[in-house]
C-alpha cells in the first residue's frame, strides 16, 4: 500500500478503493490504513466509502458548491419542465411536483451561498433528457437522485466551512429521501447501496449527468 | 448477535459522555442546560429560511446550521462515533422486536428485515471505528421499544428513523476526521432512505422537512430516545 493508492484486498469493494488520494496528511492516511484493516473485524464497510471521498480533488468551497448547483439545476429542470412534458400522472405526478419545487429550492440555497463565499454562481445549463413517458421519466429520475446523494456524500468532506457542510448535508438527506421514493415506485430497493451509500467522485457523477447537459 | 455479548457487561473505563448522559438524567439535565435553547431556536431560523427563496433567506440558512452544529461541539469524534453507536443499537434492537413480533410479510416485512440488517452493519462499523480511533465503544443499550400493532409500529419506525437521520446531520459539523465523517455521511444518507421509505408506508411525506432537512443536537435526540431505554 503506498500512500498514494488503496490496493488493500481486503477491501470489500477492491474496484473502488484504487482512488488516488491527495492532499491528505500522514495521520489521516494512516487511520484510513486503520479503518481498512478494520475489514477483517467486520467493518469493510466503512474502508472503501472513505478513500473513494477522500479521492475528491479540492477545488474549494465555491466550487464545490458550483458543481451540486449545475446537479440541481439540473433536477429542477427534469422535474418541472421534463416533467409536465411527458404528462405523469398518479404518484409520478405528485412525487415530480413536490421534489421540483425542493431541487428549486436548492436552487436557491446553493446560489445564495456561492455568493457569500464571494464566488460566482453558474449559470443555468441547458438540458436534454431522453425520457418519452412515465415510465423512462422514473427511470431517469431513480439515477438522478441516487447520483445526486453520491455526489454530495463525495464532496462533503472537502468542504471547508461547516455552515456549507451543515448545509450540504440538509441537502443531501433530501435527495437520499427523494431517491427513496422513486425507488419504491418503481419497484427497486430504496437502498441500492445497502447499508452504506457509496459517495461518487466529480468525474464518476459526471459520467452520469453530463450527456444530459447541452449546453 | 454474539459479538454484542460482551458489551453487556461494565466496561472497565467509561467510553465518554453519550453513556453518562444516556444513563444519568442528573448529568443529562445539566448538558441540556448548559446547552440552553439554541438548538431550537436556530431549527426555527432554518424552518423560515428554508420557506423563502430569496439571497437573504440562504444566508439565514447556513447560519443555522452552523449554529445548530456547533451548539453540540466540546466531544470528539470518539464520542460523537459512540452517540452514533448508541442510537445503531437502539434501531438495531428496533427492527429485530418488529421482525421477532411477525407483524409484517411481504414486501414491507423484506424491507424492514433489510433495514434491520443495515443498522446491524451500522452498528459493527461504528464499534470498528471506535476501537480504530483508539476509543471504547459504548455499551449496547437495553431497548425497549412498544410493539403493539403494525399500525402504530410503522408509526414509531418512522419517527425513530427520522430521529436518526438528524441525528447525523446534527453532528456533521462536529467531525473532525474527514475519514469519520464521510463514514457517517454514509450511514446518514440510507437512515434518510429507511425514514422516506416508512414514510410512505405511514402515508406521510418523504420529506417532513421540506427541501432541508433538520439536523438535531445531542441532547434533543438522547432526550427523545431516553424513553426506549430500559
Amino acid at each position: 500500500m503506498t500512500a498514494e493508492t488503496i490496493t488493500d484486498n481486503k477491501l470489500a469493494h477492491p474496484e473502488l478503493a484504487a482512488f488516488e488520494v491527495h492532499g491528505i496528511t500522514r495521520a489521516s492516511f494512516m487511520l484510513r490504513g486503520a479503518l481498512a484493516a478494520g475489514a477483517v473485524y467486520g467493518t469493510s464497510a466503512v474502508a472503501p466509502f472513505v478513500s473513494q471521498a477522500l479521492a475528491q480533488s479540492g477545488g474549494g468551497d465555491a466550487e464545490i458548491l458550483n458543481f451540486a448547483l449545475t446537479l440541481e439545476y439540473l433536477e429542477t429542470a427534469f422535474y418541472t419542465v421534463k416533467g409536465k412534458q411527458v404528462g405523469l400522472s398518479g404518484q409520478a405526478k405528485a412525487y415530480a411536483k413536490q421534489f421540483g419545487m425542493e431541487e428549486e429550492q436548492h436552487v436557491a440555497a446553493l446560489t445564495g451561498a456561492v455568493k457569500e463565499l464571494g464566488g460566482t454562481p453558474v449559470k443555468k445549463p441547458t438540458f436534454v433528457f431522453p425520457v418519452t413517458d412515465e415510465q423512462s421519466f422514473l427511470a431517469l429520475a431513480s439515477v438522478l437522485e441516487n447520483t445526486g446523494v453520491g455526489a454530495y456524500n463525495g464532496a462533503a468532506p472537502s468542504l471547508k466551512s461547516k455552515q456549507i457542510l451543515g448545509v450540504a448535508g440538509s441537502i443531501v438527506q433530501v435527495e437520499a429521501r427523494h431517491a427513496a421514493a422513486i425507488d419504491l415506485l418503481i419497484d427497486k430497493s430504496p437502498t441500492p447501496n445497502g447499508g452504506f451509500d457509496l459517495p461518487l467522485t466529480k468525474k464518476q457523477v459526471l459520467a452520469k449527468a453530463g450527456p444530459l447537459i447541452k449546453s | 448477535m454474539s459479538q454484542d455479548t460482551e458489551q453487556q457487561e461494565p466496561v472497565a473505563q467509561p467510553a465518554g459522555i453519550v453513556e453518562r448522559l444516556v444513563r444519568d438524567d442528573v448529568d443529562r439535565k445539566r448538558f441540556l442546560k448548559a446547552v440552553g435553547g439554541a438548538g431550537a431556536a436556530s431549527f426555527g431560523a432554518f424552518v423560515l429560511a428554508a420557506c423563502g427563496s430569496s439571497k437573504s433567506s440562504s444566508t439565514a440558512s447556513t447560519a443555522a446550521v452552523g449554529t445548530t452544529a456547533r451548539s453540540g461541539a466540546s466531544t470528539g469524534d470518539v464520542a460523537i462515533l459512540n452517540y452514533a453507536l448508541t442510537l445503531e443499537y437502539l434501531e438495531s434492537q428496533f427492527y429485530k422486536s418488529v421482525i421477532a413480533a411477525g407483524l409484517f410479510n411481504g414486501k414491507v416485512g423484506a424491507l424492514l428485515k433489510d433495514f434491520g440488517s443495515q443498522e446491524d452493519e451500522h452498528v459493527l462499523a461504528l464499534k470498528g471505528a471506535v476501537s480504530k480511533l483508539g476509543g471504547t465503544p459504548a455499551a449496547k443499550p437495553q431497548a425497549k421499544f412498544p410493539i403493539s400493532n403494525a399500525a402504530q409500529v410503522a408509526q414509531l419506525a418512522y419517527t425513530v428513523e427520522n430521529l436518526g437521520a438528524s441525528a447525523y446531520l446534527g453532528q456533521a459539523g462536529n467531525i473532525q476526521s474527514p475519514e469519520v465523517l464521510a463514514s457517517a455521511l454514509a450511514i446518514h444518507s440510507v437512515e434518510a432512505r429507511h425514514a422516506a421509505t416508512l414514510g410512505t408506508l405511514v402515508k406521510k411525506s418523504v420529506t417532513p422537512n421540506g427541501a432541508f432537512a433538520l439536523p438535531a443536537d445531542m441532547s434533543t435526540v438522547l432526550a427523545a430516545v431516553k424513553p426506549f431505554i430500559a
